[in-house]
């Protein structure tokens, strides 16, 4: 196979950092190459450098794509010559059909006016191709992450694409979901189509790729052939972090007390569409010291019961009712459910998690400002001091706390939300997809920091689309599906077919 | 600690740390770079007119309005939001205590009382709206400008109102008077310039000590130095030829006072960072558990009260109430603050940004007008600059 991609000696530097250290990179044609790293390595900025996101000029090194040395100054300027980058945060416009968000900017047109009959039939095309039953009209708010990612694809399908770039594309899809994305992509390289892959799910890493090349710390540290032979995990672990792992969760014994919520016939509708029931009826409770996971698939409800429970941040016409420490509390808005010891990490970082503009320092106290204030003023030294500690216990990578949270990599704008919320010293932590992006090593250090605080006598529940991980960090679980909770088992008896044919015998 | 002490200490020793340390820190800079350059520029197209004791002190005087709204609309625009009726508040605010105080007879403190409590009012219940009811505040106050230039003129049918009791006309025209009884010189109004100097130098200094002391130091040695000498300097000497005129004018303290609290609660307290975050990203200050409508609900009632000062000490000033005061006034606020660096969708932007921004418009508005440029010459301008200013903060935004 010749050589579709040479990356030769690429350095990026931002004020402060050097993202990138002389990388050099190589794609062979119609193969599925892994990028794997730890957050902040330089994954994400190797491939904007690569699709023009940072314009020639602004990075050293050269690109040679085909053969010849390409100096990209705009996404689409890489996208002419077949570049497709799908990024780390989707890109569609929710409001939106389908075939619209395909064809945005690249309309189906003759001077100027849209051909809709001939959008739609290529749109339906392309949907074929990835496998996505839906009409081309159908609007992307109203369809999940996963089917979201489909369109993306379909979207990068629709521009002639050669090399496919994918940045962590499974980070937020369940299993099912990922698994038809890389066939998708084995079917490409099938046909010729080169793709890059970033992840930090390595099992699905070593189950398509064909090579894997580990950043670490901005440089390239060896790359990988996996036709000559399965390239075990450890191996790849131990190129990224730099020591192997002997495990992936913190061994504990847990000590479980008395019931300190109980939550009873919670129900939430819809905000706009206020006639469907988006939690149904759903009734659990919580102990001192336990750590509750909720298993189910994308779009079960799980994020909405949570966000329902945090001061009603989500849903309408909210029924039911919480007791905490054997009292009925008033969760009705953030403040109280706050001052009632609950708090949430949220899944979505962007858009509920962060202050972007705003500093590290900034943001790590924002939900507990009191501590760190006398009365009115906020001590900046005690807050400055209170986000350093934070940085350097769940080793957010960065210059300094001063950096803009908008320029952090994804992984580590994850450990800022959780930085937060630990802060905020809560004795309920609702944690939505804590470890979504975040590279093996900062699990651990994740799930440790989730082990002291259950042993620090906290509560915990963990909402995950990671069966494993549910498994090896909860005590007991509730599986939840379409708004209902269907199950409840102790994790120690769960697998993960268990919780499957739950799932689905209540879908029957 | 130690970590990042020595890290601090590796960035001041690289020999490109003040380069760099000047463009990330560009837009502070700049904008005091611009005012000094366009004073420069006026003083000397101008033959020292800019610069003479009266002229300055009816700069100082001029701009005292839009600099109190100034201050008021910062909060506004960073919490993302903005506010088109202030002028048209001012002008009712004239207009109602004038009313009151000439017409009705009634005491002229328990007037500024009530303008100032009306004022408030006005802000809440446009910040009503747009707070609880999230109707876009653009909408709102482009409704209560409409609403309140109506009511001023029938509050005033149509005539002008005065002239205000000399007691009144003090907000505006009086000066400090000189403590220690200098003859041709106000030697209060130096010593109180040179104190505030002091006092400034002292603050910037021990914020600086206890930074090095935490390893946090990244302006150079060199800026920190030339920007305060520079600040000292500028004070001392405007209190100086101020107090060869008449002194400080009363609304110069009123100013100060205004400028100094209002700075304070940005920067410091926790309903100042409660402003900025909801501003930087509305829905993560709500889940963060910071009560959102509520602060966008006081921001919007103290712009109201800032405005009713405002439309005072300019009642005061004009010593009459005219249907037409205010109008426009909005334009020149909202001006101001994004000369200074706010930023249009929230979360960006100081209190002291604005100040300079609107200083940096008075100074062209003054030294244009004796110039003898034409007020069809001066919109032109002042809309170029308005626009450079903010094509050099995108600029410098997406190079970085
Ligand atoms: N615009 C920027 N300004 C300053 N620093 C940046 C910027 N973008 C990235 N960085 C820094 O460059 C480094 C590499 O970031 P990058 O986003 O490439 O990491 P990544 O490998 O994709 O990590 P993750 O797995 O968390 O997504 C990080 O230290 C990050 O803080
Ligand atoms: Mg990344």
């Amino acid at each position: 196979m010749d050589t579709i991609l040479e990356m030769r000696g690429i350095t990026k530097e931002f004020p402060g950092v050097r993202a990138l250290d002389n990388v050099s990179f190589k794609v062979r044609r119609g193969e599925i190459h892994a990028l794997v790293g730890e957050n902040g390595a330089g994954k994400s900025t190797l491939m904007k450098v690569l699709s023009g996101v940072y314009p020639h000029g602004q990075y050293e090194g050269d690109i040679v794509y085909d053969g010849d040395v390409k100096s990209f100054s705009g996404i689409s300027d890489s996208e002419r010559d077949g570049i497709v980058i799908i990024h780390q945060e989707l890109a569609l416009v929710p409001l939106l059909s389908i075939a619209e968000n395909i064809f945005l900017g690249n309309e189906r047109a003759t001077r100027g006016v849209i051909d809709w009959h001939e959008t739609n039939r290529r749109t339906a095309q392309l949907l074929a191709r990835v496998g996505l039953s839906e009409r081309p009209e159908t609007k992307v708010a109203h369809l999940g992450l996963g089917k979201q990612q489909l369109v993306e694809i379909a979207k990068a399908l629709s521009k002639e694409v050669r090399l496919l770039i994918l940045d962590e594309p499974t980070s937020s899809l369940n299993e099912r979901d990922s698994d038809a994305l890389l066939q998708l992509l084995s079917e490409f390289r099938d046909r010729g189509i080169s793709s890059i892959l970033i992840s930090h799910k390595l099992n699905e890493v070593s189950k398509v790729a064909d090579t894997i090349t580990v950043l670490r710390d901005g440089a390239a540290v060896s790359t990988l052939d996996c036709a000559a032979g399965a390239v075990s995990e450890d191996r790849v672990i131990r190129d990224m972090v730099g020591r192997s792992l002997s495990d992936r969760y913190p061994s504990r014994t847990p000590n479980i007390g008395e019931v300190v919520m109980e939550v009873r016939n919670w129900t939430v509708h819809h905000p706009i569409d206020s006639q469907r029931k988006v939690v149904d009826d759903v009734s659990f409770n919580l102990r001192r010291g336990e750590v509750l996971g909720i298993a189910g698939l994308m779009g079960a409800g799980r994020t909405e019961l949570a966000m329902s429970l945090f001061g009603r941040s989500y849903g309408t016409g909210i029924k039911g009712e919480a007791v905490i420490n054997g009292e009925k509390s008033d969760i009705s808005s953030v403040p109280k459910a706050i001052k009632a010891g609950l708090a949430y990490a949220t899944e979505d970082r962007k858009t509920y998690g962060l202050v972007l503009d705003q500093t590290i320092r900034r943001n790590v106290p924002l939900a507990n400002l009191e501590a760190v204030a006398r009365g009115a003023v906020v001590d900046k030294h005690l807050e400055g001091e209170v986000a350093e500690e934070y940085r350097r216990k769940i080793n957010i990578k960065t210059p300094s706390i001063e950096q803009a949270t908008i320029n952090l990599s994804g992984g580590n704008q994850q450990k800022v939300v959780l930085s937060k919320w630990l802060f905020a010293d809560p004795d309920i932590l609702i944690l939505d997809e804590p470890t979504r992006g975040i590279d093996v090593g900062a699990k651990f250090e994740i799930y440790t920091i989730i082990r002291d605080l259950a042993a620090a006598g906290k509560s915990l529940i963990v909402i995950s689309s990671e069966m494993p991980e549910l498994l090896g960090i909860t005590d007991r679980l509730y599986v939840m599906d379409k708004g209902r909770f269907v199950g409840e088992m102790a994790s120690a008896d769960a697998t993960q077919e268990k919780i499957m044919s739950t799932i689905i015998k209540a879908g029957g | 600690m130690d970590q990042s002490i020595a890290q601090s200490e590796v960035k001041a020793a690289e020999p490109g740390a003040q380069a760099s340390f000047l463009r990330k820190n560009m837009r502070e800079y700049g904008i005091l770079i611009a005012l000094v350059v366009i004073m420069a520029f006026f003083q000397f197209a101008t033959d020292g007119i800019l610069m003479r004791p009266v002229n300055l002190t009816n700069l100082v005087l001029q701009n005292s309005y839009i600099v109190i709204m100034a201050v008021g609309m910062l909060l506004v625009i960073v919490s993302g939001h903005i506010d088109l009726s202030v002028g048209s508040v001012l002008g009712f605010v004239g207009a109602l205590a004038a009313v009151m105080i000439v017409q009705w007879d009634v005491n002229f403190v328990l007037a500024a009382i009530v303008c100032l409590a009306v004022g408030a009012a006005i802000g809440a219940a446009q910040g009503f709206w747009v707070a609880y009811y999230r109707i876009p505040s653009f909408i709102v106050t482009l409704a209560g400008m409409l609403v309140f230039k109506g009511l001023t003129l029938w509050l005033l049918a149509g005539q002008s109102v005065g002239p205000f009791p000399p007691t009144f006309q003090l907000i505006s025209s009086g000066f400090v008077p000189d403590l220690f009884g200098g003859e041709n010189f106000n030697v209060f109004s130096l010593v109180a310039g040179v104190c505030l100097a002091t006092l400034l130098l002292y603050l910037a200094a021990r914020a600086r000590r206890q930074e090095h002391q935490r390893g946090l130091v990244e302006e150079p040695f060199a800026f920190f130095l030339v920007k305060n000498v520079m600040i000292f300097a500028a004070i001392v000497y405007v209190s100086f030829l101020m107090a060869t005129f008449r002194g400080l004018p009363n609304v110069f303290i009123v100013m100060a006072l205004l400028i100094a609290i209002y700075s304070f609660v940005a920067n410091r307290t926790t309903i100042g960072r409660r402003i900025y975050a909801i501003g930087g990203n509305e829905k993560a200050a709500k889940l963060s558990g910071i009560r959102t409508e509520r602060l966008v609900f006081l921001t919007f009632a103290n712009m109201g009260m800032l405005a009713a000062l405002a439309g005072l000490v300019f009642a005061a000033r004009l010593n009459t109430a005219t249907p037409k005061a205010g109008l426009a006034f909005e334009l020149d606020v909202i001006a101001a603050v994004f000369i200074g660096g706010a930023s249009m969708s929230g979360g960006v932007g100081t209190i002291v940004g604005a100040v300079i921004g609107a200083f940096i418009m008075g100074v062209m508005n003054n030294g244009m007008s004796i110039l003898g440029i034409g007020i069809d010459y001066q919109q032109v301008i002042k809309g170029l600059v308005l626009l450079a200013a903010v094509i050099f903060d995108v600029y410098n935004k997406n190079k970085g």
